[in-house]
Protein backbone atom coordinates (compact mmCIF):
# COMPACT_ATOMS: atom_id res chain seq x y z
CA UNK A 1 0.00 0.00 0.00
CA UNK A 2 1.18 3.44 -0.89
CA UNK A 3 1.06 5.52 2.26
CA UNK A 4 1.98 8.73 0.51
CA UNK A 5 -1.60 8.95 -0.74
CA UNK A 6 -2.59 10.13 2.72
CA UNK A 7 -0.88 13.40 1.87
CA UNK A 8 -3.90 14.06 -0.33
CA UNK A 9 -5.95 14.72 2.78
CA UNK A 10 -3.79 17.30 4.61
CA UNK A 11 -6.67 19.08 6.32
CA UNK A 12 -8.04 15.89 7.84
CA UNK A 13 -4.60 14.97 9.12
CA UNK A 14 -4.17 18.44 10.60
CA UNK A 15 -7.53 18.21 12.36
CA UNK A 16 -6.68 14.74 13.63
CA UNK A 17 -3.42 16.07 15.10
CA UNK A 18 -5.32 18.85 16.88
CA UNK A 19 -7.79 16.30 18.19
CA UNK A 20 -5.01 14.02 19.48
CA UNK A 21 -3.25 16.93 21.18
CA UNK A 22 -6.46 17.91 22.95
CA UNK A 23 -7.13 14.31 23.90
CA UNK A 24 -3.61 13.81 25.31
CA UNK A 25 -3.79 17.10 27.18
CA UNK A 26 -7.13 16.11 28.68
CA UNK A 27 -5.92 12.67 29.69
CA UNK A 28 -2.39 13.20 30.95
CA UNK A 29 -1.98 16.78 32.16
CA UNK A 30 -2.27 17.42 35.88
CA UNK A 31 -5.43 18.80 37.47
CA UNK A 32 -3.83 22.18 38.04
CA UNK A 33 -3.52 23.01 34.36
CA UNK A 34 -6.80 21.45 33.27
CA UNK A 35 -8.42 24.87 33.45
CA UNK A 36 -6.28 25.91 30.52
CA UNK A 37 -7.69 23.19 28.25
CA UNK A 38 -10.18 25.46 26.42
CA UNK A 39 -7.48 28.03 25.73
CA UNK A 40 -5.11 25.29 24.64
CA UNK A 41 -7.74 23.95 22.23
CA UNK A 42 -8.34 27.41 20.82
CA UNK A 43 -4.63 28.04 20.29
CA UNK A 44 -4.05 24.66 18.67
CA UNK A 45 -7.08 24.97 16.44
CA UNK A 46 -6.27 28.59 15.66
CA UNK A 47 -2.79 27.67 14.47
CA UNK A 48 -4.32 24.91 12.38
CA UNK A 49 -6.83 27.35 10.86
CA UNK A 50 -4.15 29.87 9.99
CA UNK A 51 -1.84 27.22 8.56
CA UNK A 52 -4.79 26.09 6.49
CA UNK A 53 -5.19 29.44 4.84
CA UNK A 54 -1.57 29.62 3.66
CA UNK A 55 -0.91 26.02 2.76
CA UNK A 56 -0.71 25.18 -0.94
CA UNK A 57 -2.95 22.21 -1.63
CA UNK A 58 -2.63 19.69 -4.36
CA UNK A 59 -5.72 18.14 -5.79
CA UNK A 60 -5.95 14.41 -5.59
CA UNK A 61 -7.97 11.40 -4.61
CA UNK A 62 -7.52 8.73 -1.99
CA UNK A 63 -9.15 5.42 -0.95
CA UNK A 64 -9.59 4.40 -4.57
CA UNK A 65 -11.38 7.60 -5.52
CA UNK A 66 -13.78 7.59 -2.56
CA UNK A 67 -12.32 10.80 -1.19
CA UNK A 68 -11.30 13.79 -3.22
CA UNK A 69 -9.52 17.04 -2.41
CA UNK A 70 -10.30 19.91 -4.76
CA UNK A 71 -9.88 23.66 -4.44
CA UNK A 72 -13.59 23.93 -3.60
CA UNK A 73 -13.43 21.44 -0.71
CA UNK A 74 -10.31 23.16 0.61
CA UNK A 75 -12.14 26.50 0.52
CA UNK A 76 -15.32 25.32 2.25
CA UNK A 77 -13.26 23.54 4.91
CA UNK A 78 -11.30 26.73 5.57
CA UNK A 79 -14.62 28.56 6.00
CA UNK A 80 -15.90 25.93 8.42
CA UNK A 81 -12.60 26.18 10.33
CA UNK A 82 -13.09 29.90 10.83
CA UNK A 83 -16.58 29.28 12.18
CA UNK A 84 -15.36 26.48 14.40
CA UNK A 85 -12.60 28.71 15.82
CA UNK A 86 -15.16 31.37 16.71
CA UNK A 87 -17.38 28.75 18.38
CA UNK A 88 -14.39 27.45 20.36
CA UNK A 89 -13.47 30.94 21.55
CA UNK A 90 -17.08 31.67 22.50
CA UNK A 91 -17.34 28.51 24.55
CA UNK A 92 -14.29 29.20 26.77
CA UNK A 93 -16.32 31.00 29.41
CA UNK A 94 -19.03 28.36 29.45
CA UNK A 95 -16.52 25.50 29.52
CA UNK A 96 -14.73 27.02 32.50
CA UNK A 97 -17.87 27.17 34.63
CA UNK A 98 -17.91 25.12 37.81
CA UNK A 99 -20.42 22.67 36.40
CA UNK A 100 -18.29 21.73 33.39
CA UNK A 101 -15.12 20.83 35.30
CA UNK A 102 -15.19 17.08 34.74
CA UNK A 103 -16.65 17.17 31.23
CA UNK A 104 -14.57 19.90 29.65
CA UNK A 105 -12.34 17.57 27.67
CA UNK A 106 -15.20 15.55 26.25
CA UNK A 107 -16.93 18.67 25.02
CA UNK A 108 -13.95 19.71 22.91
CA UNK A 109 -13.17 16.22 21.68
CA UNK A 110 -16.75 15.66 20.53
CA UNK A 111 -16.80 19.04 18.79
CA UNK A 112 -13.61 18.27 16.89
CA UNK A 113 -14.86 14.83 15.90
CA UNK A 114 -18.09 16.19 14.45
CA UNK A 115 -16.02 18.57 12.35
CA UNK A 116 -13.94 15.62 11.22
CA UNK A 117 -17.09 13.83 10.06
CA UNK A 118 -18.18 16.92 8.16
CA UNK A 119 -14.82 17.05 6.39
CA UNK A 120 -15.41 13.53 5.14
CA UNK A 121 -18.94 14.38 4.10
CA UNK A 122 -17.68 17.33 2.07
CA UNK A 123 -14.90 15.44 0.34
CA UNK A 124 -16.76 12.18 -0.20
CA UNK A 125 -17.03 10.95 -3.76
CA UNK A 126 -18.71 7.66 -2.84
CA UNK A 127 -22.02 7.28 -1.03
CA UNK A 128 -20.65 4.94 1.62
CA UNK A 129 -18.07 7.56 2.57
CA UNK A 130 -20.78 10.20 2.53
CA UNK A 131 -23.05 8.27 4.88
CA UNK A 132 -20.21 7.51 7.28
CA UNK A 133 -19.21 11.18 7.30
CA UNK A 134 -22.81 12.24 7.87
CA UNK A 135 -23.22 9.88 10.82
CA UNK A 136 -19.82 10.75 12.30
CA UNK A 137 -21.01 14.32 12.22
CA UNK A 138 -24.49 13.81 13.62
CA UNK A 139 -23.98 11.21 16.38
CA UNK A 140 -21.54 13.25 18.53
CA UNK A 141 -23.77 16.27 17.96
CA UNK A 142 -26.60 14.48 19.76
CA UNK A 143 -24.27 13.90 22.71
CA UNK A 144 -23.31 17.58 22.63
CA UNK A 145 -26.95 18.68 22.60
CA UNK A 146 -27.60 16.52 25.69
CA UNK A 147 -24.52 17.96 27.36
CA UNK A 148 -26.13 19.93 30.18
CA UNK A 149 -26.96 16.92 32.26
CA UNK A 150 -29.08 18.67 34.84
CA UNK A 151 -31.26 20.57 32.43
CA UNK A 152 -34.32 18.69 31.20
CA UNK A 153 -34.64 20.72 27.99
CA UNK A 154 -31.22 19.58 26.92
CA UNK A 155 -32.29 15.93 26.95
CA UNK A 156 -35.62 16.63 25.33
CA UNK A 157 -33.81 18.43 22.54
CA UNK A 158 -31.34 15.57 22.14
CA UNK A 159 -34.17 13.02 21.92
CA UNK A 160 -35.94 15.07 19.28
CA UNK A 161 -32.74 15.59 17.33
CA UNK A 162 -31.71 11.96 17.44
CA UNK A 163 -35.08 10.53 16.41
CA UNK A 164 -35.35 12.86 13.44
CA UNK A 165 -31.71 12.29 12.53
CA UNK A 166 -32.13 8.52 12.43
CA UNK A 167 -35.41 8.80 10.57
CA UNK A 168 -33.82 11.04 7.99
CA UNK A 169 -30.79 8.84 7.51
CA UNK A 170 -33.05 5.80 7.07
CA UNK A 171 -35.01 7.66 4.40
CA UNK A 172 -31.77 8.82 2.80
CA UNK A 173 -30.31 5.31 2.68
CA UNK A 174 -33.56 3.95 1.25
CA UNK A 175 -33.10 6.41 -1.58
CA UNK A 176 -29.50 5.29 -1.97
CA UNK A 177 -30.59 1.67 -2.31
CA UNK A 178 -32.76 2.65 -5.29
CA UNK A 179 -29.90 4.64 -6.77
CA UNK A 180 -27.72 1.57 -6.35
CA UNK A 181 -30.30 -0.61 -8.08
CA UNK A 182 -30.34 1.81 -11.01
CA UNK A 183 -26.64 2.15 -11.51
CA UNK A 184 -24.86 -0.74 -9.83
CA UNK A 185 -22.30 1.49 -8.19
CA UNK A 186 -22.07 3.98 -5.38
CA UNK A 187 -19.29 6.11 -6.86
CA UNK A 188 -20.57 9.57 -7.70
CA UNK A 189 -18.95 9.55 -11.13
CA UNK A 190 -20.29 6.10 -12.06
CA UNK A 191 -23.81 6.97 -10.99
CA UNK A 192 -23.63 10.22 -12.95
CA UNK A 193 -22.77 8.24 -16.09
CA UNK A 194 -25.50 5.65 -15.68
CA UNK A 195 -28.37 8.00 -14.83
CA UNK A 196 -27.66 10.18 -17.85
CA UNK A 197 -30.78 10.32 -19.98
CA UNK A 198 -32.57 8.00 -17.58
CA UNK A 199 -36.32 8.63 -17.49
CA UNK A 200 -37.70 6.20 -14.94
CA UNK A 201 -40.06 6.59 -12.01
CA UNK A 202 -37.51 4.85 -9.84
CA UNK A 203 -35.02 7.66 -10.34
CA UNK A 204 -37.61 10.21 -9.26
CA UNK A 205 -38.49 8.17 -6.16
CA UNK A 206 -34.82 7.73 -5.32
CA UNK A 207 -34.17 11.44 -5.73
CA UNK A 208 -37.18 12.36 -3.61
CA UNK A 209 -35.90 10.11 -0.82
CA UNK A 210 -32.37 11.49 -1.05
CA UNK A 211 -33.56 15.09 -1.05
CA UNK A 212 -35.87 14.41 1.90
CA UNK A 213 -33.04 12.78 3.82
CA UNK A 214 -30.58 15.63 3.36
CA UNK A 215 -33.42 18.14 3.74
CA UNK A 216 -33.85 16.99 7.34
CA UNK A 217 -30.22 17.80 8.09
CA UNK A 218 -30.53 21.18 6.43
CA UNK A 219 -33.96 21.81 8.02
CA UNK A 220 -35.70 22.68 4.77
CA UNK A 221 -39.36 23.33 5.32
CA UNK A 222 -41.47 20.22 5.38
CA UNK A 223 -38.65 18.67 7.43
CA UNK A 224 -37.82 21.59 9.73
CA UNK A 225 -39.97 20.83 12.77
CA UNK A 226 -37.10 19.68 14.96
CA UNK A 227 -35.04 22.83 14.44
CA UNK A 228 -36.59 25.27 16.89
CA UNK A 229 -36.87 22.82 19.77
CA UNK A 230 -33.33 21.56 19.37
CA UNK A 231 -31.87 25.05 19.09
CA UNK A 232 -33.72 26.13 22.19
CA UNK A 233 -32.76 23.13 24.28
CA UNK A 234 -29.11 22.79 23.35
CA UNK A 235 -26.39 24.69 25.22
CA UNK A 236 -25.80 28.02 23.46
CA UNK A 237 -22.31 27.27 22.04
CA UNK A 238 -23.68 24.03 20.60
CA UNK A 239 -26.64 25.88 19.11
CA UNK A 240 -24.23 28.23 17.38
CA UNK A 241 -22.27 25.29 16.06
CA UNK A 242 -25.40 23.47 14.92
CA UNK A 243 -26.81 26.47 13.10
CA UNK A 244 -23.75 27.39 11.08
CA UNK A 245 -21.12 24.66 10.74
CA UNK A 246 -23.49 21.74 10.47
CA UNK A 247 -25.73 23.61 8.06
CA UNK A 248 -22.88 24.90 5.91
CA UNK A 249 -21.30 21.51 5.45
CA UNK A 250 -24.65 19.83 4.74
CA UNK A 251 -25.41 22.48 2.12
CA UNK A 252 -22.11 21.86 0.37
CA UNK A 253 -22.59 18.07 0.47
CA UNK A 254 -26.12 18.50 -0.86
CA UNK A 255 -24.85 20.55 -3.78
CA UNK A 256 -22.17 17.98 -4.61
CA UNK A 257 -24.78 15.20 -4.62
CA UNK A 258 -27.32 17.05 -6.70
CA UNK A 259 -24.94 18.59 -9.20
CA UNK A 260 -22.25 15.99 -9.59
CA UNK A 261 -24.39 12.86 -9.32
CA UNK A 262 -27.75 13.98 -10.68
CA UNK A 263 -26.61 16.96 -12.74
CA UNK A 264 -27.64 15.30 -15.99
CA UNK A 265 -31.27 14.93 -14.92
CA UNK A 266 -31.52 18.51 -13.69
CA UNK A 267 -34.57 19.78 -15.61
CA UNK A 268 -36.48 16.57 -15.63
CA UNK A 269 -36.07 15.42 -12.05
CA UNK A 270 -34.99 17.74 -9.30
CA UNK A 271 -35.29 21.33 -10.44
CA UNK A 272 -38.96 21.56 -9.50
CA UNK A 273 -38.60 19.61 -6.28
CA UNK A 274 -35.94 22.03 -5.13
CA UNK A 275 -37.95 24.97 -6.44
CA UNK A 276 -40.93 24.05 -4.26
CA UNK A 277 -38.68 23.41 -1.26
CA UNK A 278 -36.99 26.80 -1.60
CA UNK A 279 -40.26 28.72 -1.84
CA UNK A 280 -41.72 26.87 1.16
CA UNK A 281 -38.53 27.14 3.21
CA UNK A 282 -38.00 30.84 2.78
CA UNK A 283 -41.64 31.80 3.23
CA UNK A 284 -42.65 29.56 6.12
CA UNK A 285 -39.35 30.10 7.92
CA UNK A 286 -39.96 33.84 7.81
CA UNK A 287 -43.58 33.65 8.85
CA UNK A 288 -42.78 31.44 11.84
CA UNK A 289 -39.85 33.64 12.86
CA UNK A 290 -42.17 36.63 13.23
CA UNK A 291 -44.07 35.11 16.14
CA UNK A 292 -41.09 33.88 18.18
CA UNK A 293 -40.31 35.59 21.47
CA UNK A 294 -37.37 33.42 22.58
CA UNK A 295 -34.15 34.59 20.97
CA UNK A 296 -32.83 31.09 20.29
CA UNK A 297 -36.09 29.94 18.69
CA UNK A 298 -36.16 33.17 16.74
CA UNK A 299 -32.70 32.51 15.34
CA UNK A 300 -33.72 28.91 14.64
CA UNK A 301 -36.49 30.00 12.30
CA UNK A 302 -34.29 32.69 10.84
CA UNK A 303 -31.75 29.97 10.06
CA UNK A 304 -34.50 27.90 8.40
CA UNK A 305 -35.21 30.75 6.03
CA UNK A 306 -31.47 31.37 5.51
CA UNK A 307 -31.14 27.71 4.46
CA UNK A 308 -33.65 28.49 1.73
CA UNK A 309 -31.42 31.28 0.47
CA UNK A 310 -28.42 28.95 0.52
CA UNK A 311 -30.42 26.54 -1.69
CA UNK A 312 -30.66 29.28 -4.32
CA UNK A 313 -26.99 28.65 -5.00
CA UNK A 314 -27.71 24.97 -5.63
CA UNK A 315 -30.58 25.48 -8.04
CA UNK A 316 -28.36 27.34 -10.49
CA UNK A 317 -26.14 24.20 -10.69
CA UNK A 318 -23.02 25.93 -11.99
CA UNK A 319 -19.66 27.12 -10.71
CA UNK A 320 -21.00 30.59 -10.00
CA UNK A 321 -23.64 28.99 -7.78
CA UNK A 322 -21.06 26.96 -5.87
CA UNK A 323 -18.88 30.01 -5.30
CA UNK A 324 -21.84 32.08 -4.13
CA UNK A 325 -22.97 29.25 -1.86
CA UNK A 326 -19.56 29.17 -0.16
CA UNK A 327 -19.52 32.95 0.14
CA UNK A 328 -23.03 32.92 1.60
CA UNK A 329 -22.01 30.28 4.12
CA UNK A 330 -18.98 32.37 5.16
CA UNK A 331 -21.07 35.49 5.72
CA UNK A 332 -23.81 33.51 7.43
CA UNK A 333 -21.25 31.94 9.77
CA UNK A 334 -19.93 35.34 10.81
CA UNK A 335 -23.29 37.08 11.24
CA UNK A 336 -25.06 34.23 12.99
CA UNK A 337 -22.16 33.60 15.35
CA UNK A 338 -22.08 37.30 16.23
CA UNK A 339 -25.74 37.05 17.22
CA UNK A 340 -25.15 33.85 19.18
CA UNK A 341 -22.12 35.44 20.85
CA UNK A 342 -24.29 38.22 22.23
CA UNK A 343 -27.05 35.84 23.26
CA UNK A 344 -24.54 33.53 24.94
CA UNK A 345 -22.85 36.40 26.81
CA UNK A 346 -26.16 37.65 28.15
CA UNK A 347 -27.35 34.13 29.00
CA UNK A 348 -24.12 33.34 30.85
CA UNK A 349 -24.46 36.47 32.95
CA UNK A 350 -28.18 36.69 33.60
CA UNK A 351 -29.85 33.57 32.22
CA UNK A 352 -32.26 35.66 30.14
CA UNK A 353 -33.10 34.61 26.58
CA UNK A 354 -36.42 36.30 25.80
CA UNK A 355 -36.66 39.15 23.34
CA UNK A 356 -38.50 41.29 25.92
CA UNK A 357 -35.47 41.05 28.20
CA UNK A 358 -33.49 42.96 25.60
CA UNK A 359 -35.64 46.08 25.97
CA UNK A 360 -33.44 49.09 26.60
CA UNK A 361 -30.22 47.13 26.28
CA UNK A 362 -28.57 50.05 24.52
CA UNK A 363 -28.57 52.29 27.56
CA UNK A 364 -26.88 49.66 29.73
CA UNK A 365 -24.69 47.62 27.35
CA UNK A 366 -24.05 49.75 24.26
CA UNK A 367 -21.34 47.54 22.74
CA UNK A 368 -23.33 44.33 22.97
CA UNK A 369 -26.32 46.01 21.36
CA UNK A 370 -24.04 47.41 18.67
CA UNK A 371 -22.71 43.92 17.83
CA UNK A 372 -26.23 42.50 17.84
CA UNK A 373 -27.43 45.30 15.58
CA UNK A 374 -24.68 44.64 13.05
CA UNK A 375 -25.47 40.92 13.10
CA UNK A 376 -29.17 41.60 12.50
CA UNK A 377 -28.43 44.08 9.69
CA UNK A 378 -26.12 41.57 8.07
CA UNK A 379 -28.63 38.72 8.34
CA UNK A 380 -31.34 40.95 6.88
CA UNK A 381 -29.04 42.10 4.06
CA UNK A 382 -28.73 45.84 4.60
CA UNK A 383 -26.17 47.30 2.16
CA UNK A 384 -22.84 48.23 3.68
CA UNK A 385 -22.59 44.91 5.51
CA UNK A 386 -21.53 41.53 4.21
CA UNK A 387 -25.05 40.07 4.28
CA UNK A 388 -26.10 42.36 1.46
CA UNK A 389 -23.29 41.18 -0.80
CA UNK A 390 -23.88 37.51 -0.08
CA UNK A 391 -27.58 37.87 -0.92
CA UNK A 392 -26.71 39.86 -4.02
CA UNK A 393 -24.26 37.24 -5.30
CA UNK A 394 -26.55 34.32 -4.57
CA UNK A 395 -29.42 36.02 -6.45
CA UNK A 396 -27.05 36.76 -9.33
CA UNK A 397 -26.01 33.13 -9.52
CA UNK A 398 -29.64 31.96 -9.53
CA UNK A 399 -30.37 34.36 -12.38
CA UNK A 400 -27.30 33.35 -14.38
CA UNK A 401 -29.06 30.38 -15.99
CA UNK A 402 -31.56 32.80 -17.55
CA UNK A 403 -34.70 30.72 -17.10
CA UNK A 404 -37.93 32.61 -16.41
CA UNK A 405 -38.94 30.30 -13.58
CA UNK A 406 -35.80 31.24 -11.67
CA UNK A 407 -36.55 34.95 -12.14
CA UNK A 408 -39.89 34.34 -10.41
CA UNK A 409 -38.10 32.40 -7.67
CA UNK A 410 -35.68 35.25 -7.05
CA UNK A 411 -38.60 37.67 -6.95
CA UNK A 412 -40.24 35.55 -4.23
CA UNK A 413 -36.96 35.45 -2.34
CA UNK A 414 -36.64 39.23 -2.60
CA UNK A 415 -40.16 39.78 -1.27
CA UNK A 416 -39.27 37.49 1.60
CA UNK A 417 -36.19 39.57 2.35
CA UNK A 418 -38.55 42.44 3.09
CA UNK A 419 -40.58 40.27 5.47
CA UNK A 420 -37.38 39.18 7.17
CA UNK A 421 -36.35 42.81 7.60
CA UNK A 422 -39.39 43.26 9.85
CA UNK A 423 -38.47 40.60 12.36
CA UNK A 424 -34.75 41.27 12.38
CA UNK A 425 -35.48 44.90 13.09
CA UNK A 426 -37.83 43.90 15.93
CA UNK A 427 -34.72 42.89 17.87
CA UNK A 428 -33.00 46.17 17.04
CA UNK A 429 -36.15 48.04 18.06
CA UNK A 430 -36.26 46.19 21.38
CA UNK A 431 -32.67 47.16 22.12
CA UNK A 432 -32.71 50.75 20.93
CA UNK A 433 -36.25 52.10 21.14
CA UNK A 434 -38.38 50.10 23.56
CA UNK A 435 -38.53 51.28 27.15
CA UNK A 436 -37.27 48.68 29.64
CA UNK A 437 -39.97 46.80 31.55
CA UNK A 438 -40.70 46.93 35.28
CA UNK A 439 -37.61 44.92 36.15
CA UNK A 440 -35.49 47.43 34.27
CA UNK A 441 -33.03 46.67 31.50
CA UNK A 442 -30.31 44.06 31.92
CA UNK A 443 -27.77 45.63 34.26
CA UNK A 444 -24.46 46.74 32.72
CA UNK A 445 -21.89 43.95 32.82
CA UNK A 446 -18.45 43.26 31.47
CA UNK A 447 -18.42 40.23 29.20
CA UNK A 448 -15.50 37.83 29.42
CA UNK A 449 -12.37 38.53 27.43
CA UNK A 450 -12.90 35.49 25.20
CA UNK A 451 -16.48 36.44 24.38
CA UNK A 452 -15.35 39.92 23.46
CA UNK A 453 -12.60 38.56 21.23
CA UNK A 454 -15.06 36.31 19.36
CA UNK A 455 -17.47 39.21 18.92
CA UNK A 456 -14.73 41.49 17.60
CA UNK A 457 -13.72 38.86 15.04
CA UNK A 458 -17.33 38.45 13.92
CA UNK A 459 -18.01 42.19 13.70
CA UNK A 460 -14.83 42.83 11.75
CA UNK A 461 -15.81 39.96 9.45
CA UNK A 462 -19.29 41.38 8.91
CA UNK A 463 -17.88 44.75 7.97
CA UNK A 464 -14.87 43.62 5.93
CA UNK A 465 -15.90 40.44 4.09
CA UNK A 466 -18.31 42.33 1.89
CA UNK A 467 -15.81 45.02 0.98
CA UNK A 468 -12.67 42.94 0.45
CA UNK A 469 -13.61 41.66 -2.97
CA UNK A 470 -10.72 39.20 -3.34
CA UNK A 471 -12.55 36.79 -1.01
CA UNK A 472 -15.47 36.39 -3.39
CA UNK A 473 -13.32 36.15 -6.51
CA UNK A 474 -11.07 33.61 -4.76
CA UNK A 475 -14.06 31.44 -3.91
CA UNK A 476 -15.37 31.67 -7.48
CA UNK A 477 -11.95 30.63 -8.79
CA UNK A 478 -11.90 27.68 -6.40
CA UNK A 479 -15.37 26.66 -7.57
CA UNK A 480 -14.48 26.97 -11.24
CA UNK A 481 -11.37 24.87 -10.84
CA UNK A 482 -13.39 21.86 -9.66
CA UNK A 483 -14.60 21.03 -13.13
CA UNK A 484 -15.29 17.38 -12.36
CA UNK A 485 -18.37 18.52 -10.52
CA UNK A 486 -20.03 20.25 -13.44
CA UNK A 487 -20.35 17.96 -16.38
CA UNK B 1 -39.64 -22.63 -6.81
CA UNK B 2 -37.04 -19.96 -7.32
CA UNK B 3 -37.14 -16.88 -5.17
CA UNK B 4 -37.31 -13.78 -7.30
CA UNK B 5 -36.23 -10.23 -6.62
CA UNK B 6 -39.78 -9.14 -5.91
CA UNK B 7 -40.25 -11.68 -3.14
CA UNK B 8 -37.55 -9.91 -1.17
CA UNK B 9 -38.44 -6.36 -2.11
CA UNK B 10 -42.10 -6.53 -1.08
CA UNK B 11 -41.36 -7.62 2.52
CA UNK B 12 -38.62 -5.03 2.80
CA UNK B 13 -40.98 -2.32 1.60
CA UNK B 14 -43.63 -3.51 4.07
CA UNK B 15 -41.01 -3.34 6.81
CA UNK B 16 -40.09 0.18 5.84
CA UNK B 17 -43.71 1.32 5.81
CA UNK B 18 -44.39 -0.35 9.16
CA UNK B 19 -41.38 1.50 10.51
CA UNK B 20 -42.70 4.84 9.29
CA UNK B 21 -46.15 4.06 10.67
CA UNK B 22 -44.71 3.05 14.04
CA UNK B 23 -42.47 6.13 14.15
CA UNK B 24 -45.49 8.36 13.77
CA UNK B 25 -47.99 6.57 16.00
CA UNK B 26 -46.08 4.91 18.85
CA UNK B 27 -46.11 6.49 22.30
CA UNK B 28 -43.26 4.68 24.00
CA UNK B 29 -39.81 5.91 23.02
CA UNK B 30 -38.40 2.39 22.95
CA UNK B 31 -41.13 1.41 20.49
CA UNK B 32 -40.25 4.41 18.35
CA UNK B 33 -36.65 3.25 18.39
CA UNK B 34 -37.72 -0.23 17.31
CA UNK B 35 -39.67 1.29 14.43
CA UNK B 36 -36.57 3.17 13.36
CA UNK B 37 -34.58 -0.06 13.47
CA UNK B 38 -37.18 -1.66 11.20
CA UNK B 39 -36.65 1.10 8.68
CA UNK B 40 -32.87 0.75 8.79
CA UNK B 41 -33.09 -3.01 8.41
CA UNK B 42 -35.38 -2.65 5.42
CA UNK B 43 -32.63 -0.56 3.83
CA UNK B 44 -30.07 -3.28 4.54
CA UNK B 45 -32.26 -5.95 2.95
CA UNK B 46 -32.73 -3.75 -0.09
CA UNK B 47 -29.01 -3.31 -0.57
CA UNK B 48 -28.18 -6.98 -0.17
CA UNK B 49 -30.97 -8.09 -2.47
CA UNK B 50 -30.14 -5.62 -5.21
CA UNK B 51 -26.54 -6.69 -5.02
CA UNK B 52 -27.36 -10.40 -5.12
CA UNK B 53 -29.85 -10.25 -7.98
CA UNK B 54 -28.83 -7.33 -10.14
CA UNK B 55 -25.05 -7.13 -9.75
CA UNK B 56 -23.92 -10.56 -8.59
CA UNK B 57 -20.27 -10.01 -9.50
CA UNK B 58 -19.69 -7.19 -7.04
CA UNK B 59 -19.80 -6.69 -3.30
CA UNK B 60 -20.57 -2.99 -3.00
CA UNK B 61 -24.12 -3.38 -1.72
CA UNK B 62 -23.13 -6.03 0.80
CA UNK B 63 -20.44 -3.77 2.20
CA UNK B 64 -22.80 -0.87 2.38
CA UNK B 65 -25.22 -2.88 4.47
CA UNK B 66 -22.41 -4.04 6.76
CA UNK B 67 -21.50 -0.43 7.46
CA UNK B 68 -25.15 0.51 7.77
CA UNK B 69 -25.61 -2.16 10.45
CA UNK B 70 -22.66 -0.80 12.41
CA UNK B 71 -24.00 2.74 12.16
CA UNK B 72 -27.45 1.58 13.25
CA UNK B 73 -25.94 -0.10 16.31
CA UNK B 74 -24.11 3.09 17.27
CA UNK B 75 -27.31 5.09 16.86
CA UNK B 76 -29.26 2.66 19.02
CA UNK B 77 -26.71 2.89 21.82
CA UNK B 78 -26.84 6.66 21.77
CA UNK B 79 -30.64 6.82 21.68
CA UNK B 80 -30.95 4.42 24.58
CA UNK B 81 -28.55 6.56 26.61
CA UNK B 82 -30.64 9.61 25.84
CA UNK B 83 -33.87 7.76 26.72
CA UNK B 84 -32.37 6.77 30.09
CA UNK B 85 -31.47 10.39 30.75
CA UNK B 86 -34.95 11.54 29.83
CA UNK B 87 -36.41 8.88 32.12
CA UNK B 88 -34.25 10.07 35.02
CA UNK B 89 -35.46 13.60 34.56
CA UNK B 90 -39.10 13.12 33.72
CA UNK B 91 -39.87 9.65 35.17
CA UNK B 92 -41.54 8.46 31.99
CA UNK B 93 -40.62 7.75 28.41
CA UNK B 94 -43.87 8.71 26.72
CA UNK B 95 -42.91 10.61 23.60
CA UNK B 96 -46.06 12.71 23.88
CA UNK B 97 -44.80 14.13 27.15
CA UNK B 98 -41.79 15.69 25.44
CA UNK B 99 -43.64 18.96 25.18
CA UNK B 100 -41.81 21.32 27.49
CA UNK B 101 -40.59 23.22 24.46
CA UNK B 102 -43.35 24.04 22.05
CA UNK B 103 -44.17 27.09 20.05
Amino acid sequence: MDYSQFLNMPQEIGLLVVFLLVFLYDTFMSKKVQNALPVFTCVAFGLFTIANLFFAYEEGTIFGGMFETTQATVAIKAILNIGMLIVLIQSIKWANSEYMTVRRGEFYELLLITLFGMYFMISARHFLMFVIGLETASLPLAALIAFEKNRYESHEAAAKYMFTAIFSSAVFMMGLSFVYALSGSLYFSDIALSVMGEKSTMLIVALAFVIAGVGFKLSLVPFHLWTADVYQGAPTPVTGYLSVISKGSAAFGFMVILVQVFGSVYDMAWEWMLYALIVLTITLGNLFAIRQRNMKRFLAFSSVSQAGYIMLGIISANALGLGSLMYYVLVYVLSNLAAFGVIGAIENKTGKVMMADYNGLRSTNPWLSFAMMLAMFSLAGIPPFAGFFSKFFIFTSALSTGSVALYVLVLIALLNTIISLYYYLLVVKAMFINKPGEEGAIAPFKSACSERLAMIVCVLGIILVGIVSCIYSGLIEAAESSVTMFM
Amino acid sequence: MDLTLLMYLVPSLIMFCCGVYGFVTRKNMIAVLISLELMLNAVDINFVVFNRFLFPGEMEGMFFSLFAIAIAAAETALVIAIIINVFRMAKNIDIRELTKMKF
